[in-house]
């Protein structure tokens, strides 16, 4: 029991972040990953573990509008950051422009690369409103969908931009 | 998409209301707002991280294991060894009839592929786990190994796993599953042209960004319930309760949204041992495969080697076909006696031939075991005869498209395996599919129908 009770106690650092837009306050064990906290301390299970040597891309996040993989972001390093994910970005029930693409133009299969490929897919029109076809396959040439669904996705992506830029006009 | 309403007009009613329809897709919502919950969602208080100790080694004899530092190493609390699993052996299609039991939950004397499961270790953090892992030791004495399946099927051959002597699956059929229809060596002395092609393929990993695992819950009363993202939910029910000796209505499995399986989650491998974790520690027990464990562990596709002996007349007719399948199970059964004899059930395709012999083994290497993968045990088939559909057709000087319009089964033709065809439309999807690609060919094939005498 001893050695359980030792492991337990081991040193815990305070953090604090804004998480789609909401004050978060925890305590985590110090080197733990920006993914581990987001999903088992904060309940935010929108951004997935594939690989947790950040290869898939599906753990991807938003920190501070950059593109971020979560699997190697130590927590630490978001203190006083603004994260947003997936889960954060329907506002009042209404999707996002790309939610509602990746939905109506079947872009998700199994659905494990999707809140990764939407965050990849944000970040790049945050940047680039009507990016070209080029632009959003190298926005998304980090994120793996092994359903192969990647024609889909693309044209949601670009599908997504114009509707934004329609909202703009 | 564009409904081809000429095609068996007499066979439809046209009172379609989904097909030709777009229908969103129920899923779709809870994918794009991160809402749907797979298995590793689930987060539980107090949850234990259970990793494995593997082999190193293709084939060994387990002289000894000690994990008495690993069960000093901080954060440990519990190792499990064969000796700790109720019924250590199975298989998993056992309550189906393809046995025998040929796996261990974890080793017992030997280790039979490398990676093989040996000492689960279980951990407040995964971290713990790992590094105790690393503090198992098992002394091993290594045996000779054999890779390749006609190496292994040779007399003298390092036996692979014992329930399965000579390394090759005993069906009721023999050393190998066969077919044979119509005189095999007329159809040979018949044909104007004879083609014999090796083809060979590799073991493929069915990659899901998703790994394999299972989340357990004790719920009391001696009962569990596990979240895992199987494909095969029953198999992994009736597995666990008799690898575990636990009746079935004491173990819930939740199962639900996969992150991509392509047949690599139909193995009953991570539920048992976390279920059993569960059970010994009274607290609730997490089983992930990491990446590296997805790629290198899990089963992939087995490899083929197919052989294909063909006679075929100037005409394009093909009289005789000969084909002579191995598929390499690896070590263990799972689902590969299976696969092979799916192939040959296959063999000689959508083609009509008079004369045909087949006869597929299912053999056991040092290798991973293979299991379930997308269209297992024809995929690779189609491969090896399509590749050689097209070889026949340039050897007689035949368009390769025409070559199969000869060829192509029709309603009322009799397949090797004395099923009667029915329902066939070969000859419609290769029209339309002749317009689609541009890839032209005579009228007369054009005018052919799967009707019998069309």
């Amino acid at each position: 029991m001893g050695v359980a009770r030792e492991e337990k106690r081991m040193a815990k650092v305070p953090i604090q972040f804004v998480l789609n837009g909401d004050e978060k306050a925890e305590f985590v064990e110090s080197g733990s990953t920006l993914l581990k906290v987001l999903r088992e301390k904060l309940g935010d299970t929108s951004p997935k573990g594939g690989c947790h040597q950040g290869t898939c891309g599906t753990c991807s996040v938003l920190v501070d509008g950059e593109l971020r993989l979560s699997c190697l972001t130590l927590a630490e390093t978001c203190e006083g950051a603004s994260v947003t994910t997936t889960a954060g970005l329907a506002e009042g029930g209404v999707l996002h422009p790309l939610q509602r693409a990746f939905q109506e133009g079947f872009a998700t299969q199994c659905g494990f690369c999707t809140p990764g490929m939407i965050m990849a897919a944000k970040a790049l029109l945050d940047r680039v409103p009507n990016p070209t076809r080029e632009e959003v396959v190298d926005a998304i040439s980090g994120n793996i969908c092994r359903c192969t669904g990647y024609e889909p996705i693309i044209r949601a992506i670009l599908s997504a931009a114009r509707s934004n830029s329609h909202h703009a006009a | 998409m564009e409904l081809r309403k000429n095609y068996f007009a007499d066979e439809r009613k046209d009172d379609l209301h989904e097909i030709g329809q777009s229908r969103p897709r129920s899923d779709a919502p809870g994918h794009v707002t991160g809402k749907t919950a797979y298995f590793a969602d689930r987060t539980f208080p107090g949850l234990l991280h259970l990793k494995m100790v593997r082999s190193p080694h293709h084939h060994a004899r387990i002289k000894g294991i000690d994990t008495s530092e690993a069960l000093k190493h901080p954060g440990v609390v519990r190792v499990l060894t064969a000796k700790d699993i109720p019924h250590n052996l199975y298989t998993i299609l056992i309550l189906i009839q393809v046995g025998p039991e040929d796996e261990y939950v974890l080793a017992e004397d030997k280790v039979r592929w490398k990676g093989e499961a040996v000492v689960a270790v279980v951990a407040e953090t995964e971290r713990a786990a790992q590094e105790a892992v690393d503090k198992v030791k098992v002394d091993y004495e290594v045996l000779p190994a054999v890779f390749d399946m006609e190496e292994a099927l040779k007399p003298g051959a390092p036996l692979v796993n014992e329930f399965h002597p000579g390394n090759f699956y005993l069906y009721d059929s023999g050393d190998h599953r066969k077919v044979r229809f119509g005189d095999i060596e007329k159809g040979f002395a018949e044909a104007d042209h004879v083609l014999e092609q090796t083809y060979a393929s590799s073991p493929i990993e069915q990659a899901p960004t998703e790994t394999t695992g299972c989340v357990v819950m004790p719920e009391g009363n001696d009962r569990f319930t596990c979240h895992t993202n199987t494909q095969a939910m029953f198999f992994t029910l009736d597995n666990t309760s008799i690898i575990l000796q636990m009746p079935g209505h004491k173990l819930h499995m939740v199962g639900g949204t996969v992150g991509g399986g392509f047949g690599g989650k139909v193995d009953v491998i991570v539920e048992p041992i976390a279920i059993l974790a569960a059970r010994l520690t009274g607290r609730p027990v997490s089983f992930i495969y990491g990446r590296y464990e997805e790629m290198q562990i899990s089963s992939p596709r087995a490899a083929e080697k197919i052989i294909i002996k063909d006679g075929v007349m100037k005409d394009g007719r093909i009289v005789a076909r000969k084909v002579t399948g191995y598929t390499d199970a690896g070590a263990y059964s799972r689902h590969s006696p299976y696969g092979a004899q799916k192939g040959a059930a296959h063999y000689p395709g959508p083609y009509t031939v008079p004369n045909v012999w087949i006869d597929t083994y299912c053999v056991y290497t040092n290798r991973t075991p293979s299991s379930a993968m997308r269209g297992f045990g024809v995929t690779i088939a189609d491969f090896a005869l399509e590749v050689q559909m097209d070889k026949l057709a340039r050897l007689i000087g035949m368009d390769p498209l025409e070559f199969r319009f000869v060829n192509a089964y029709r309603d009322g033709d009799m397949k090797a395996h004395r099923q009667p065809t029915t329902g066939a439309a070969l000859i419609e999807c290769m029209q339309e599919a002749s317009r689609a690609a541009n890839w032209p060919v005579a009228e007369k094939y054009l005018q052919m129908s799967s009707y019998k005498g069309g």
